[in-house]
């Protein structure tokens, strides 16, 4: 490896930790501007009961020793207990959460890619018929619709219309409108994306070049055209996973999926802070460090591109 | 040697030294008035078929929600059950499409004029098709606010950092930088959950809590984190647009410095800029209608689309058009917006001709 490429993956290496650190402290500066303290239910408390609340969670100290303290727990991944679920803490709410909704995530995004390519080289080597047309049309459609309003849709018709499928997510088979739900964005997105980098591809010299030497069609497809078509699909990784991410909030919540996204809901409505804020940091982690491996894998499949 | 004396001559075609009539001459005069860039981009915009249907889908999705509530018989938060000094009329609440309550239907058989109901009313007794088009109305004027602010605070941004340059660039731009790689819905959940609160009771009684602590908030959200993109776009033209080779050559040919910006400058500029603002308006919509549904969204009982579709969950087996009317508005509103967005950058950003 270069040493060019080495310094701009330091470089990115840098700021996704500035920018995860910049996170953490948003996150607890917003928190502790909410009226009355993250702390304090709506109910009234009295003033011995709240001065005894305060101390347990160390409120009484001044915001930059509490910020101090805070940012050490994060980083060894202590979040506090849960303010509303009695005796559980938000680093086990925020583990048991993620078993379910990595696997409904790690289905879409698997299920969008396969999908997205085939459909794209598709519509990329029909160019200009029917077929391509068609492939247009509805990834068009399904780019301009929210993920809450598919899922809804989905739920009306092929849970309640048609039974097909259960509408509760925690039982078995539940998992099914949830994942497609989450995956016909990134689908379509990716769809278009392979569309016009193979077609761009296919416009190229070594593609002329190969035919010319008599190269099957099919070698060239999959051994020239599409191993080059797909390094701009590389960069929709980190996107692709915050869109998931932001899609599963609303998903989990139609569904009634037990995931992490169901429980960041929950906890902005019952205002449970804690809960709250080890979520975002969570999951703003890991949108970031997404978004840093997808750059650099980039930047490593073809040291061509120039990213500054 | 006589073949190879080379003989000239000349032949004379007299037609050709006979004046043009004041036909021919206007023939040659116009071939074609000279249009604008503004007004090549029109005509190549009304070429582009699925632009301008596009274009008239917003048109009238946007009258509609400017005028239908200013004559429609029914308010958008009255509880038509709800009358003062009789008792509660259930029979307002939850009618299907085109059904009328039992005081309207006896009010129809002695012979008055009722209005219907056509696309229901909800579980309150609410008529739902003026809340539909009033929640388009919110939604619209929230996407084109938003849009607005994110706009101006690009433009004085991006512009002030292209013109500094230096460490004053350097520093914008390592903001921007982080702004930009934060997850941007995640940051907007948390500031909305927070903001409604702090805001509510700042905004109490000024003309600003008519519009409702949560609108106001997603303002501000939009102003905190969205005009980065728009702000690293004005600085990218200014820094490249001040290079090219045709201010040179204007300036060389000495121009003025008005005329450069005039002529040169703004319309260069303005295309890309507004066609960005174009595309901002459908993801503003989508921000909203995504808050609205986790309930983060306008106050009760104002409706947007987004809040409508969250409603509709409840009763989703017995009432699912509900849900489906409101979807259809927001994918259509977000779809045409964004085609004609599409076909706006087709038709006016010059690099993309060819």
């Amino acid at each position: 490896m270069d040493p060019k490429t080495l310094r701009y993956i330091l470089k990115r290496l840098v700021l996704g930790v500035f920018t995860v650190w910049v996170v953490i402290t948003l996150t607890f500066f917003i928190m502790h501007a909410v009226p009355g303290g993250p702390f304090l239910s709506e109910k009234a408390v009295s003033p011995a009961a709240q001065a005894a609340m305060e101390a347990k969670y160390g409120l009484d100290k001044p915001l930059l020793v509490q910020y101090g303290t805070y940012l050490s727990d994060v980083v060894q991944f202590r979040f506090g207990p849960s303010l509303k679920q009695r005796g559980r803490m938000v680093i086990d709410i925020i583990t048991d959460g993620m078993r379910v909704s990595a696997k409904l995530g790690i289905m879409a995004a698997l299920l969008a890619l396969a999908l997205g390519v085939v459909l794209g080289s598709v519509a990329a080597l029909r160019r200009n018929t029917i077929l391509d047309r068609i492939i247009m049309i509805i990834t068009t459609a399904f780019v301009s619709m929210p993920s809450f309003i598919m899922g809804s849709l989905l739920l009306v018709a092929f849970a309640i219309k048609i039974p097909l499928f259960p509408a509760n997510g925690a039982t078995a088979g539940g998992l099914v409108l949830p994942v497609i739900t989450l995956m016909l964005y990134p689908m379509s997105y990716i769809t278009r994306l392979t569309r016009s980098s193979m077609l761009d591809v296919l416009g190229q010299d070594y593609i002329r070049t190969a035919k010319a030497k008599g190269v099957t069609r099919w070698k060239i497809i999959f051994g020239h055209a599409l191993k080059n078509a797909l390094i701009p699909v590389i960069t929709y990784f980190g996107p692709m996973l915050a869109y998931i991410v932001t899609g599963s909030l609303v998903v989990e919540q139609i569904f009634a999926v037990p995931g992490i996204g169901r429980a960041f809901v929950q906890s902005i409505i019952n205002r449970d802070y804690m809960l709250i804020m080890g979520t975002t940091i969570v999951l703003a982690s890991l949108i970031v460090i997404m978004n840093l491996v997808s750059d650099i894998m980039y930047k490593i499949v073809d040291p061509r591109i120039n990213l500054e | 040697m006589n073949e190879n004396i080379k003989r000239l001559s000349l032949q004379v075609n007299l037609d050709d030294f006979i004046p043009a009539t004041d036909e021919e001459k206007e023939y040659m005069v116009t071939m074609r008035p000279s249009t604008t860039f503004f007004q090549d981009g029109v005509a190549r915009l009304k070429k582009n078929k699925v632009a301008m249907v596009s274009f008239f889908v917003i048109v009238i999705i946007t009258l509609m929600a400017i005028f239908v509530p200013m004559f429609w018989p029914y308010q958008y938060e009255t509880m038509l059950g709800m009358q003062p000094g009789k008792p509660m009329d259930a029979s307002f609440n939850n009618l299907h499409p085109m059904e009328y309550s039992s005081s309207e239907q006896a009010a129809m058989e002695a012979g008055e004029k009722v209005f219907p109901h056509i696309f229901g009313t909800d579980s309150q007794g609410r008529d739902y098709f003026i809340r539909v088009v009033y929640g388009t109305r919110i939604s619209l004027a929230v996407g084109f606010f938003a849009s607005i602010i994110v706009l101006v605070i690009g433009i004085v941004v991006g512009s002030i950092s292209g013109y500094a340059g230096g460490v004053v660039d350097i520093i914008i731009m390592r903001i921007v930088d982080i702004i930009y790689s934060l997850p941007d819905m995640l940051m907007v959940i948390l500031l909305a959950a927070v903001l409604r609160q702090r805001l509510a009771p700042v905004i109490e009684g000024t003309p600003l809590a008519a519009i409702g602590s949560n609108i106001i908030s997603l303002f501000v959200i939009f102003a905190l984190l969205y005009w980065v993109g728009m702000s690293r776009l004005v600085r990218g033209q200014i820094l490249s647009l001040r290079e090219q080779e045709y201010v040179l050559a204007a300036q060389t040919a000495g121009a003025k410095g008005s005329w450069v910006i005039k002529k040169h400058l703004i319309p260069n500029c303005v295309s890309v800029i507004v066609i960005s603002t174009a595309l901002q308006i459908p993801s503003a919509i989508f921000t909203e209608s995504y808050l609205s549904f986790l309930g983060l969204g306008v106050n009760a009982p104002m409706p947007s689309l987004g809040s409508l579709a969250s409603d509709a969950l409840n009763g989703l087996s017995s009432y699912p058009y509900r849900l489906v009317i409101p979807a259809i508005v927001i994918s259509l509103i977000v779809l045409s917006l964004n085609l004609f967005g599409d076909g706006l950058r087709d038709a006016f950003d010059p690099k993309l001709n060819n």
